[in-house]
């Protein structure tokens, strides 16, 4: 009789317990998935708003070649610079018409005199951009330089709060899915203690008493972390569509299939953990 | 199996005496009887066997081992050597008649067509052979007390302690389980059965060691000899 298929015969006829504990582990894992797809969105969103152009600088006339050239390789001799994009008055002047091509009012009134040449700087790390302000400010050529000093600082909070309290909100939940495992398992172990006893009295090693438990523990945490998250791939699916307009031009969605394979894989690693460990403390009461 | 008592005291927390003093030897292949009314302490020989519970006092030796000196990690094969039949069965009421039986084979590891082998053998002893799907809760006293015995018979245990076999039995179903025991000690098993049941059992002329209020009073082996303290 092998033990799987002995747990398996358990589950089955006591399907209101097991129903139950497969139902808390769905849920739980279907929370952690959704946790973990928010924490990786925010990660990507911060990602791509940390890799916008942040500094420009707008010069005073129309620069040459060449001194457009020696102020890209001052700029590029530190080590801060992710990108490099100058331009110029015309090239200012076609994207003013490409943004106002609705309204011929405002685009006869502009010419490409009118508009400053400028450099647009972004950096690789947002910690970055104090210094490269202070690089283009001392150049004599440049008139301005846009730095949305305050915008970036609190972007830096942000980036450094949300990765702390991803991190942060993402062990509470493990926990709390462990505490809850242990409570689900402890209630089925406690419930079965006379079983445990009879086993016991019978010469069944210690060992062999938990590892019932612990197949049965690792079941139902295998099980929940296929349910919870196929449930919440279900839901990304269907909520594709709607958040595809709103995080427009950040490239988070669709999710790749391949992401989300190897988050069931790591899932399904932390649910045999899980539960293993879920059950192993359930047990070490009574067995 | 050589089973030793050796000046054995037992209290429980409550103050209660379980066993006073108690002192017998059980030669292997014997069939005893421990008889006793209800409290006389039958229950407690069976818990110190098996080191369910530990005496106060004196020494227990089974198959030569001195049981208070088998650790934990050894506890399980003690255990295996002494097949009980509970007195309230301690059946598995989720497994089938055929799993509780396999259950104490797949303990010692035993699996498989081996398993299966055994088993067939077992229902066949104890009459069972058609009833091997069926769960306890579809079960008579009687055939109950027969799945207790086949699973303490499982793992071939070289002794068997059947704790009350005939309480709550109609006297045709007692008298067959008598014979079912008969049977098993015949092949070889030291028996011992406790029970409270003076009138069935006093006409066997088996070995009994009477027992009252935690003591020894008689053992029947020792020819008009009473060991109550007078």
């Amino acid at each position: 009789m092998s033990k799987v298929n002995s747990v398996f015969k358990s589950l089955r006829r006591s399907p209101y317990q097991s129903f139950a504990a497969f139902t808390m582990t769905s849920v739980t894992f279907f929370v952690v998935t959704i946790f973990t797809l928010l924490v990786f969105g925010t990660h990507e969103i911060l990602v791509h708003f940390e890799s916008q152009p942040q500094v420009t600088a707008f010069f005073k006339d129309q620069l040459t070649e060449t001194q457009v050239k020696l102020l890209k390789d001052k700029l590029q001799a530190t080590s801060y610079i992710k990108s490099l994009n100058y331009i110029s008055q015309t090239d200012a002047l076609k994207i003013y018409q490409q943004q106002n091509q609705d309204n011929p009012l405002l685009l006869e009134m502009v010419t490409a005199d009118i508009l400053p040449p400028s450099l647009e700087v972004s950096a690789h790390r947002v910690s970055d951009l104090p210094e490269l302000a202070q690089i283009l400010e001392a150049e004599p050529e440049v008139e301005e330089v846009i730095y949305q000093k305050d915008v970036v600082d609190s972007l830096k909070k942000w980036v450094h709060g949300l990765r702390i309290g991803g991190l942060a909100l993402t062990l509470l939940l493990l926990l709390g899915s462990l505490l809850t495992l242990v409570i689900i398992l402890g209630m089925r172990v406690s419930s079965r203690r006379t079983e445990i006893k009879t086993l016991s009295l019978l010469g069944a090693s210690s060992w062999y008493i938990k590892k019932s438990f612990l197949i049965e523990g690792i079941i139902y945490c295998f099980v929940g972390a296929v349910i919870g998250w196929g449930f919440t791939y279900l839901l990304l699916l269907y909520l594709t569509p709607n958040l595809l307009d709103f995080f427009s031009g950040i490239s988070l969605l669709p999710i790749s299939i391949v992401f989300m394979v190897w988050l069931l894989g790591a899932e399904l690693l932390g649910a045999v953990v899980l539960g293993f460990l879920a059950s192993f403390s359930a047990t070490r009461r009574y067995a | 199996m050589m089973i030793v008592f050796d000046q054995v005291t037992k209290k429980y927390g409550n103050g209660t005496v379980a066993l006073e003093d108690v002192s017998f030897e059980v030669e292997p292949g014997e069939f005893v009887v421990i008889e006793g009314r209800s409290g006389a302490g039958k229950t407690t020989l069976q818990k110190l066997m098996l080191k369910e519970t530990a005496c106060d006092s004196g020494t227990i030796h089974l198959d030569g081992d001195d049981i208070s000196k088998i650790s934990a990690r050894n506890l399980p094969l003690l255990r295996r050597k002494v097949g009980v039949v509970f007195q309230d069965f301690k059946l598995l009421s989720d497994k089938t008649v055929a799993e509780n039986i396999l259950i104490a084979l797949d303990i010692i590891g035993i699996s498989g067509e081996v398993a299966e082998q055994r088993l067939v053998e077992l229902l066949k002893l104890t009459g069972l052979t058609n009833m091997r799907e069926l769960f306890p809760s579809q079960l008579s006293g009687g055939e109950l007390q027969r799945v207790a015995i086949a699973r303490a018979l499982a793992p071939e245990p070289k002794v068997l302690f059947a704790d009350e076999p005939t309480g709550n039995l109609d006297d045709k179903t007692a008298s067959s389980i008598i014979e079912l025991l008969q049977t098993i000690n015949n092949q070889g098993t030291t028996t011992l059965v406790a029970t409270h049941d003076h009138h069935f059992l006093k006409n066997q002329n088996r070995r009994t060691l009477y027992f009252e209020l935690g003591k020894l009073v008689k053992d029947s082996k020792k020819k008009d000899q009473s060991l109550c303290p007078k």
